[in-house]
């Protein structure tokens, strides 16, 4: 019974990894084709990868938008949870239901809307519209992380910095989000790795400009070639370190 | 710096539910006045209407003659010491401290010295470093005053901020409390449900109850001389007995009409106003004294409290003859 329980555990986390290993694994392949047979070891692929212009600047937009979008989710996220969570307002419950639903809505609808407005607005397609779609989908994420995490231990704090004289919005930048360090770092890192790996608002929102995504998309159109699987080790590697670090730093800190 | 505050006809409606009704109080500069009363009776509601934290519906606040009306909290010259103390857990103790004085814009090393002044004045010197969850219970409170103070506000309000603490170091803050109050010279505003908290530090006691002052004194005045019946019961035990004509349970005693209100430590067998042959049902040694039910033959049916001396055995069912030195007649 006991060996037989290893072995489902053995079994669901290679359901889950086994792909990724792969990917990882043909990333090295010393050949044309990141299929097996595995043929040796080689790093040119990554030399090429981190060679190649257009890719590197697709790297550096998707960090910038990363960045970007979820800086502002986060700021906006958490001022519209601290405004719900510490006035009374008519219809509370409806704006806090509005703020979240677009986490019900799939990103391929919210990428449509968004081209449809920017379309007649007249508004062109670049890395900014990428990022507010980001904004869109990370907004929701953000505002339910930072709510949760209000309780009224801070409500006494900030009663106590308003008592000795601190205007609003000391308030807020030396006590509120002081204190939700924890929730706050989490909501953006959190925000950081979806939008990292974000493809189809990506896709359809951005023109000359594009994020790493939706190059590698391109890369694929023209073959597959281990060049696209050390592309894909690089940003999951990226998307590790962020979880990492969000694990290190952040969480276990917030548990003592 | 200190001033007085004057409460003005101030009432404070939640709806259909009035919290205050009418509350007149004059607060001189200095004075360490506590706000008395069970939950409900309004004195948190007041002490935050003191501190800005709720307009009222009605009536005035006013603090050193100035008129408090739209003054938000951040601007009165009053700071608060809360009872679950509100520190900043971010930040150290000097920074708590200096809190304050940082949003007036003073430099950091002057503040930076105020705060070491400050934590010193509480007892807590060399700690400037440390952080709110490094210290016990009692230490976070001597923390919250310290920032409190450290504004030099005018008038230092203070919500129940020994109820989280156990109580032998609740007495023992009370006395430093009452000496801290002595060195700055504050007028402190403290609100407490234990009356004899209250009794330990105030210079005068508001008791209040359902939203209005049952009685004003200094403690001694309130628990000797009570005004009301209400502040009889609320300060300690108290035996009543009601009079009408001269006349009470107890058989006939030259009082006014009325509830003759009797503390039980006010009995003795030596007493003035006789109260007759009581017969001893209970006793119970409290240490300090020995604490007797006893029923007057005359009434079998009352039951008085009585507080006999530490060295006093009387048995059960002897019959002692008993008169009280000190009494009030209140209107029932």
């Amino acid at each position: 019974m006991r060996a037989l329980s290893w072995a489902y555990l053995a079994i669901a986390y290679a359901f889950v990894f086994l792909p990724v290993a792969v990917l990882v694994a043909f990333s090295f392949q010393d050949g044309r084709l990141p299929v097996p047979p595995f043929q040796g070891v080689t790093l040119d692929w990554y030399a090429k990868v981190l060679g190649d212009r257009d890719l590197m600047a697709a790297l550096v937009n998707s960090a910038l938008v990363a960045a970007v979008s979820s800086l502002i989710a986060l700021i906006l996220g958490f001022l519209a949870a601290h405004a719900l969570a510490r006035v009374r307002l008519p219809g509370s419950v409806l704006l806090r239901g509005v703020l979240i639903a677009p986490m019900t809505v799939s990103y391929l609808i919210i990428a449509l809307g968004l081209l449809t407005v920017f379309n007649q607005t007249g508004v062109r397609l670049s890395l900014w519209t990428a990022g507010i779609g980001h904004v869109v989908i990370n907004l929701p994420l953000c505002f339910a992380i930072t709510y949760a995490a209000m309780g009224d231990h801070q409500k006494n704090a900030e009663r106590a910095a308003r008592d000795l004289g601190a205007p609003e919005w000391k308030v807020l930048a030396l006590v509120s989000a002081p204190m939700l360090a924890a929730p706050l770092a989490a909501a953006f890192f959190l925000s950081v790795t979806f939008s990292w790996d974000e493809f189809i608002i990506a896709f359809l929102l951005t023109r000359f400009d594009v994020t790493l995504p939706v190059e590698i998309w391109s890369m694929l159109r023209s073959g597959i070639s281990p060049a696209t699987n050390a592309v894909g080790s690089l940003v999951f590697l990226v998307s590790v370190t962020l979880v990492v670090v969000l694990e290190v730093f952040v969480f276990r800190r917030a548990k003592t | 710096m200190t001033a007085g505050v004057s409460i003005r006809a101030v009432t404070q409606r939640y709806g259909s539910a009035l919290a205050l009704d009418g509350v007149d109080l004059e607060i001189t500069a200095g004075e360490f006045v506590v706000l008395l009363g069970p939950s409900g009776c309004g004195k948190t509601t007041l002490l935050n209407i003191i501190g800005g934290f709720a307009e009222p519906t009605s009536g005035a606040v006013l603090i050193g003659g100035r008129d408090m009306a739209g003054v938000a909290a951040k601007d009165r010259p009053t700071t608060t010491v809360f009872q679950d103390y509100a520190l900043f857990p971010h930040m150290t103790l000097a920074e708590n401290v200096g809190f304050g004085l940082r949003m007036r814009g003073m430099a950091k090393a002057a503040r930076d010295a105020k705060a070491a002044e400050m934590l010193a004045l509480v007892g807590l010197e060399g700690r400037a470093a440390r952080r709110p969850h490094e210290l016990s219970g009692g230490q976070r409170q001597r923390v919250a005053l310290a920032r409190a103070l450290a504004v030099e506000p005018d008038v230092l309000l203070l919500d129940e901020p020994l109820g989280a603490l156990d109580l032998k170091l609740r007495r023992a803050m009370q006395d430093e409390l009452k000496a801290i109050q002595r060195r700055v010279g504050t007028t402190f505003v403290h609100v407490t449900h234990d009356q004899e908290e209250a009794m330990a530090i105030a210079d005068r006691i508001v008791v209040m109850n359902g939203g209005k002052i049952a009685d004003i004194g200094p403690p001694r005045e309130v628990y000797l001389r009570p005004k009301s019946l209400f502040s009889a019961g609320f300060m300690g035990e108290v035996n009543k007995v009601p009079v009408v004509g001269g006349k009470s349970a107890l058989g006939p005693l030259a009082v006014p009409d009325g509830v003759l209100c009797i503390r039980p430590e006010a009995i003795s067998e030596s007493g003035a106003l006789r109260l007759g042959p009581c017969r001893v049902e209970e006793t119970t040694f409290f240490g300090t004294y020995l604490r007797a039910h006893v029923s007057p033959l005359a009434a079998p049916d009352l039951r008085l409290v009585v507080h006999l001396a530490q060295g006093a055995a009387p048995e059960l069912g002897s019959v002692l003859d008993l008169g009280a030195q000190d009494f009030v007649v209140l209107e029932a």
